[in-house]
C-alpha cells in the first residue's frame, strides 16, 4: 500500500490532536504521519502546566493514549527542530541534518513567549512561561534562592493576562511572594471588562498575590549577588524582585513559513483559509501559528477545531473552520474566571446586566441583545458556576429573566432549566455538541458519565464542561427510564451527603425518625447498608453511646460488640496506644491479658497490638482488665479514627525538627471515637525524612523548621495514593483547626464507605476548593465545623468503660441467651509458631474422626 | 504442650418446644443465639415484637454468627420482608423463610445450601419459646440437596 506522507512540524497539543483525529478516521491507512518535535518529550497538556507545581510529574501531563505513538503509521521524532522547508522539492530539513519528503505539510509550530526589548531582560532569574523546561527552570531557581535567602523569595510577573496569572499562581504555590505588574488598566484585559478585572484583582489579592496595574516596566536591574534584583517602572516606582517571569504575550512561530515564502499576516502568523490551507495548497497551518480569519488565536480549543478540519480535508472531506470560540474559563488558586462571546458589549445597542458583590468577591455580567432576550456574551468572576450552561446558549434566547442567571443561588428563584438545542456546543476543547452527548446515551448505550466521556471525548481536556455533560447524561438516561441513582439503598433515595445534611438540619436523633422523615417507605426497617450509615451520621450530629437505645440496632457487629469479627466468628481486641507510645507496664498488662485468655498477638501496621481469638462472652472480661490497666477502646472496629502513627521525633532523633510523638498523641486523643464515612488514619513525621509514612494517610503531618505541613487524601490499600499538600508551615493551633475542618467537611459530604482520597478526587475544584472551604471559609461554614468538633471533643467518652458500667449493655455479650456461660462449641484452635490459630475445616474433620490433631476451645495454652 | 479447659457442652439434649428467655431480654432488631444440643439457633425480635428464628450457622462463611447480623427489611414481591444480613460477607436472608435473597456474589462453603433453616417460635406469657426438631444430625448446617 502506498500511503502518502504527512509531515507535521511541531509536537504540541494541536499536533497531537491532528494525529489522533487522522488516525481515528483514516481506517484505510491512506496517510502515514511523521511528527517532528523540538521538545524532547511527547505532546503534553500545556494548559495544565501550573499543575506541575502541585506535584504532577511531566509524564502525567502527557496527552491522549500513549498507544497512538506505537501506531506503525505514526512516527514521532523528538528533540529535532525543523530548520527549513523546501516547497519546490517538498522536503523539510531538521537540525539533525535529516530531511523528510512530504506529500502534505502541516505547520503546527505554535507560539513563543514574547519578551519585550527591555534592558536587563537577559539577566539570570528572568524566565518565560511556556514549556515544561521553562517551568522546571523557574522552579529550580526559586528553590535555590529559598535555600540561600533568609526572607521569602520575591517574584514579579510582567503581564496580567491569563498566562501571567497562571505564572503568579505558580510562584505563590512555590512559596514565593508574587506581584503581578499589568501594563493596562486591569487584569485579563483581553477577556474581562474593567469591573471584572477589578473583582479579579481583589480575589487575587486575597490569596496573597500582589497586583499593580498601569505598571510599565522600563528596566530590569541586577542584584549585587548576581541575577535580577529590581524593576524600574515608567512612573518612577520600583519593585524588588529576585525572580521575574515575563508573560507579556505570545507571538506565532512563523519563521519557517516566512523563509519559505508563505504569506504571513500583518501581525505575523501563517495566513490560512477556512480549510486551514496556506498560500501553498500542499501546506496547512493549525493552532497558534495560523492566522485564520485575520488573527492568530492563542487558545487551544480553536486549535483543536483546526486540527479536526485539517484531518477531515486530508481525507477528502469538506469541513471548514467554524469561527473561533474564544470563551475562556480558568481557575486560579480557587478563583473562578470566565469570559465568553461579546464580553465587552461591542454589539450595537447591546444591553449589559451586571451583578456585583464586592464583599463576596463576585462580579457577573451578561451582554444581551437590545430586546434583552438573546445572549451575546458574558463575564463571570468569583463564581463561574453558570458558565457551563450559559456558554452553549450564546446567540440564543434565554428563557425567563436573564438576571436569574446572575443572582446568587437561592436569591432569585434559581436558575431556569435550560434545554440545550442538539447543535449547541458543550465541550469546546473537543468540539462536542449537546446532540453528540445525547447520542452517546441513546444510540451508543452509554449509561454513565465515564462511558460518555470515553465515547465522545467531551470533558476530557479542561473539564470545565463536566457539570453540564453530567446533567445532559442524567437527563437523557432519565428519559430512557434509567435513573442514575446516588441513593443510599432501597430505603433512602438520598445520597449519604444529602442524608447527612437532612439529619443535621432537622435535628432528628433516631433511626425510626430518620426513616419516617426521609425514607422511601415509612414501614421500612433499613438494611446492612443504611443502618450503619445512619448510625455514623447520628454519631456526629447527635453524639451518643454506640449501644444507646435504638442506636444499638444500627451497628455492624464490630461496632455492636466493639471488637473486630474474625473469620471463625471470634473477635480481635485492640486497645488504644496513642501515637504508638506505650509504657513497659502497659505492654506487660496487654501481654498478661493475652496470656490469660490464650489470644494470638500481633503488632499492627498502626503501631499497636491486636489480640485475636476472643469469644464474644470474653470481651467484657478482657476489657475490664484492660480498662483497669489504663487502656481505652482503640476503635479498630469503627469507621472512625484508627491510629496516628508517628516517628520518634525531635526528642530522641538526631534529625527531628519537631516533637512528632507529642503531636500524634494530641491528635489521636482529639479525634478518637470520631465516626466517619470510612476509617481514618493519620501520621506525623518529625522531619522531611518522613519515617511515619504520613503521606500514605488520610491526614499526614510533616514537621518543618517553621511548623507543620499538612497533607490530606492519602491511603494505602487497593489503590495507594499519596496525600496532597493542603497547607504549609502551620502553627500547632492552626494545624488543629485545619484538620478539624477538613475532617468534618469530609464527614459531612463524602459518600458511604468513601475514603478521603476518592472523595478529594471527586470534590469539584479539587484541593484548591478544599483550601477555600477549610482555610478561607468560602462556604461560611467554618464556625459551624469548629463548633461541631469542639462538641465531639467535649462529649467523647471511652465506650468500653461506659459499657462495663452498664449491666443492660453487658447482656449483649452473652454467648447464648439460654446458656450465657457456655462458650461457643464451634470454635476450635490449633497451635502454630507458639500461638493459637483457628482450625481449618480439614483439621476439624480430622479431629472428629479421632485423628491426632490438637484442637481446643479459645483458651489454648501453648508452651514451647 | 497441654490443653486446658476443654469447652463443656450442655448435658441436656432438648427437643420440642423450649423456653428460651423473657421477651424483654431480647433487644429489638438485634439477634441472640441459643444452644440446644447440636442446634445453634439465632433468634430475632422485630420492632413489632414478633420473634423469628433461623440457624445460627452462616453457610457462606461456615461460622456460627447469624445472630450478630443487622436486622432490616426488604421489599420483595410487594411485601416488606424482615431480613438479616450475615455479619461476615453480607448475604441477606429472609427471616420468615430463611431464603437467601442476595448471595452477594458468593457461593456457600463446602457445597452447603444457601438458605437458612428456620425454627418455629412463639411467645407465651412474655416468654419466648422455640421448637427444636427431633433430628440431631450434623450440628447446624443442612447439606445441600
Amino acid at each position: 500500500m502506498n500511503a502518502r506522507h504527512l509531515v507535521v512540524v511541531g509536537g504540541g497539543m494541536v499536533a497531537q490532536r491532528l494525529v489522533e483525529a487522522l488516525r481515528d478516521r483514516d481506517t484505510a491507512g491512506t496517510w502515514r504521519i511523521t511528527v517532528l518535535a523540538e521538545e524532547p518529550r511527547r505532546p503534553y497538556d500545556r494548559v495544565a502546566l501550573t499543575s506541575y507545581f502541585s506535584g504532577r510529574k511531566p509524564e502525567e501531563l502527557e496527552l491522549g493514549d500513549a498507544a497512538l505513538w506505537d501506531d506503525p503509521l505514526v512516527t514521532l521524532v523528538r528533540d529535532d527542530a525543523v530548520t527549513a522547508v523546501d516547497r519546490e522539492a517538498r522536503t523539510v530539513t531538521a537540525a539533525s541534518g535529516r530531511s523528510y519528503a512530504y506529500d502534505h505539510l502541516v505547520l503546527a509550530t505554535g507560539s513563543y513567549a514574547w519578551v519585550p526589548p527591555t534592558e536587563g531582560a537577559d539577566l539570570p532569574g528572568v524566565f518565560v512561561y511556556r514549556t515544561i523546561d521553562d517551568v522546571a527552570a523557574l522552579r529550580g531557581y526559586v528553590e535555590k534562592l529559598q535555600q540561600e535567602l533568609v526572607r521569602p523569595v520575591r517574584g514579579a510577573v510582567l503581564g496580567g493576562g491569563l498566562l501571567g496569572l497562571e505564572a503568579a499562581g505558580a510562584l505563590h504555590a512555590l512559596g514565593a511572594q508574587a506581584t503581578v505588574l499589568q501594563v493596562g488598566t486591569h487584569l485579563m484585559d483581553t477577556q474581562l471588562d474593567l469591573g471584572g478585572g477589578e473583582a479579579l484583582r481583589r480575589l487575587i489579592n486575597q490569596i496573597g498575590v500582589g497586583v499593580r496595574v498601569n505598571a510599565m516596566t522600563v528596566r530590569i536591574r541586577p542584584h549585587r549577588r548576581g541575577g535580577v534584583g529590581r524593576l524600574d517602572l515608567a512612573d518612577g516606582g520600583r519593585v524588588d524582585a529576585d525572580v521575574v517571569v515575563v508573560a507579556a504575550g505570545v507571538r506565532p512561530r512563523d519563521e519557517l513559513a516566512r523563509a519559505a515564502g508563505l504569506e504571513v499576516g500583518p501581525r505575523g502568523g501563517v495566513v490560512v483559509d477556512d480549510t486551514c490551507v496556506s498560500s501553498d495548497p500542499a501546506v496547512s497551518a493549525v493552532g497558534e501559528v495560523a492566522c485564520i480569519q485575520g488573527a492568530c488565536i492563542g487558545l487551544v480549543a480553536p486549535g483543536y477545531a483546526m486540527a479536526e478540519v485539517t484531518a477531515d480535508r486530508l481525507l477528502g472531506g469538506a469541513a471548514e473552520f467554524p469561527g473561533a470560540d474564544t470563551a475562556t474559563k480558568l481557575k486560579l488558586a480557587g478563583v473562578d474566571v470566565a469570559s465568553f462571546g461579546d464580553a465587552f458589549g461591542r454589539t450595537e445597542n447591546s444591553l449589559e446586566i451586571v451583578w456585583a458583590d464586592p464583599l463576596a468577591g463576585v462580579y457577573k455580567k451578561l451582554v444581551m441583545s437590545d430586546d434583552a432576550r438573546t445572549l451575546l456574551g458574558g463575564v463571570l468572576v468569583g463564581d463561574a458556576s453558570a458558565y457551563a450552561s450559559l456558554r452553549p446558549m450564546l446567540g440564543r434566547e434565554l428563557p425567563g429573566d436573564p438576571a436569574a442567571f446572575l443572582l446568587p443561588e437561592g436569591g432569585g428563584g434559581g436558575v431556569p432549566d435550560l434545554e440545550l438545542p442538539d447543535d449547541a456546543g458543550v465541550c469546546s476543547c473537543n468540539n462536542v455538541s449537546a446532540g453528540t452527548i445525547r447520542g452517546a446515551v441513546t444510540e451508543h448505550g452509554c449509561t454513565d458519565l465515564g462511558a460518555v466521556k470515553a465515547c465522545t471525548k467531551a470533558g476530557t481536556s479542561c473539564g470545565s464542561c463536566l457539570p453540564l455533560v453530567k446533567k445532559l447524561v442524567t437527563t437523557e438516561l432519565a428519559k430512557q427510564g434509567i435513573t442514575v441513582s446516588s441513593a443510599l439503598c432501597e430505603h433512602f433515595a438520598l445520597s449519604r451527603a444529602q442524608l447527612y445534611d437532612a439529619v443535621r438540619v432537622s435535628g432528628v436523633r433516631s433511626f425510626t425518625e430518620v426513616v419516617e422523615r426521609f425514607g422511601t417507605r415509612a414501614e421500612g426497617r433499613g438494611c446492612d447498608i443504611c443502618k450503619p450509615a445512619v448510625a455514623s451520621i447520628l454519631a456526629t450530629t447527635a453524639p451518643a453511646h454506640v449501644l444507646e437505645g435504638e442506636r444499638a440496632a444500627l451497628q455492624d457487629t464490630n461496632d455492636h460488640v466493639m471488637a473486630n469479627l474474625q473469620k471463625d466468628g471470634s473477635y480481635s481486641v485492640v486497645p488504644r496506644i496513642p501515637g504508638g507510645e506505650v509504657t513497659p507496664e502497659g505492654l506487660i498488662a496487654i501481654g498478661e491479658v493475652a496470656k490469660d485468655y490464650g489470644l494470638y498477638t500481633k503488632i499492627t501496621g498502626g503501631q499497636r497490638i491486636d489480640l485475636f481469638g476472643a469469644r464474644i462472652d470474653q470481651l467484657p472480661l478482657i476489657w475490664q482488665r484492660l480498662v483497669d490497666a489504663g487502656f481505652e477502646s482503640g476503635h479498630a472496629y469503627g469507621k472512625s479514627l484508627r491510629t496516628v502513627k508517628s516517628c520518634v521525633g525531635s526528642t530522641w532523633c538526631r534529625f527531628g525538627v519537631q516533637d512528632s510523638v507529642a503531636l500524634a498523641v494530641l491528635l489521636e486523643l482529639r479525634y478518637r471515637g470520631l465516626r466517619s464515612p470510612h476509617k481514618l488514619k493519620m501520621g506525623v513525621s518529625g522531619c522531611a525524612r518522613e519515617c511515619a509514612e504520613a503521606r500514605g494517610k488520610d491526614v499526614g503531618v510533616i514537621a518543618t523548621d517553621k511548623g507543620w505541613n499538612v497533607y490530606v487524601g492519602g491511603n494505602g490499600g487497593f489503590t495507594p495514593k499519596h496525600a496532597v499538600l493542603l497547607a504549609e508551615d502551620l502553627s500547632t493551633e492552626d494545624l488543629i483547626r485545619t484538620i478539624d475542618r477538613f475532617l468534618l467537611y469530609y464527614i459531612r459530604t463524602a459518600d458511604r464507605l468513601q475514603r478521603t482520597a476518592p472523595w478529594l478526587e471527586e470534590l469539584e475544584g479539587g484541593v484548591d476548593a478544599l483550601r477555600g472551604v477549610v482555610l478561607d471559609d468560602v462556604l461560611g461554614i467554618a464556625a459551624d465545623l469548629d463548633e461541631q468538633m469542639a462538641q465531639h471533643v467535649v462529649e467523647y467518652e471511652d465506650e468500653w468503660r461506659a459499657t462495663l458500667d452498664d449491666p443492660e449493655k453487658l447482656r449483649r455479650f452473652a454467648s447464648f441467651v439460654n446458656a450465657p456461660e457456655t462458650p461457643d462449641p464451634s470454635l476450635a484452635y490449633v497451635p502454630e509458631r507458639g500461638q493459637a490459630r483457628p482450625a481449618t475445616a480439614d483439621e476439624r474433620d480430622a479431629a472428629l474422626r479421632g485423628e491426632p490433631v490438637l484442637v481446643a476451645g479459645t483458651t489454648l495454652e501453648v508452651r514451647s | 504442650m497441654t490443653v486446658s479447659e476443654t469447652p463443656t457442652l450442655p448435658e441436656l439434649r432438648q427437643t420440642g418446644w423450649q423456653a428460651v428467655c423473657a421477651l424483654k431480654h431480647l433487644a429489638p432488631e438485634r439477634g441472640a443465639a441459643a444452644l440446644y444440643g447440636p442446634h445453634q439457633v439465632a433468634l430475632f425480635r422485630l420492632v413489632d415484637d414478633r420473634v423469628l428464628a433461623v440457624a445460627q450457622h452462616d453457610p457462606f462463611s461456615d461460622a456460627y454468627v447469624m445472630s450478630r447480623g443487622i436486622v432490616g427489611s426488604r421489599w420483595v414481591d410487594d411485601v416488606e420482608v424482615p431480613t438479616v444480613a450475615s455479619p461476615m460477607y453480607k448475604q441477606v436472608f429472609d427471616l420468615t423463610t430463611g431464603r437467601c435473597l442476595d448471595p452477594a456474589g458468593k457461593t456457600p462453603a463446602r457445597g452447603l445450601a444457601a438458605d437458612l433453616r428456620t425454627f418455629p417460635v412463639r411467645v407465651v406469657d412474655g416468654v419466648v419459646e422455640v421448637e427444636i426438631p427431633e433430628d440431631d444430625g450434623p450440628a447446624g448446617p443442612a447439606v445441600s440437596a
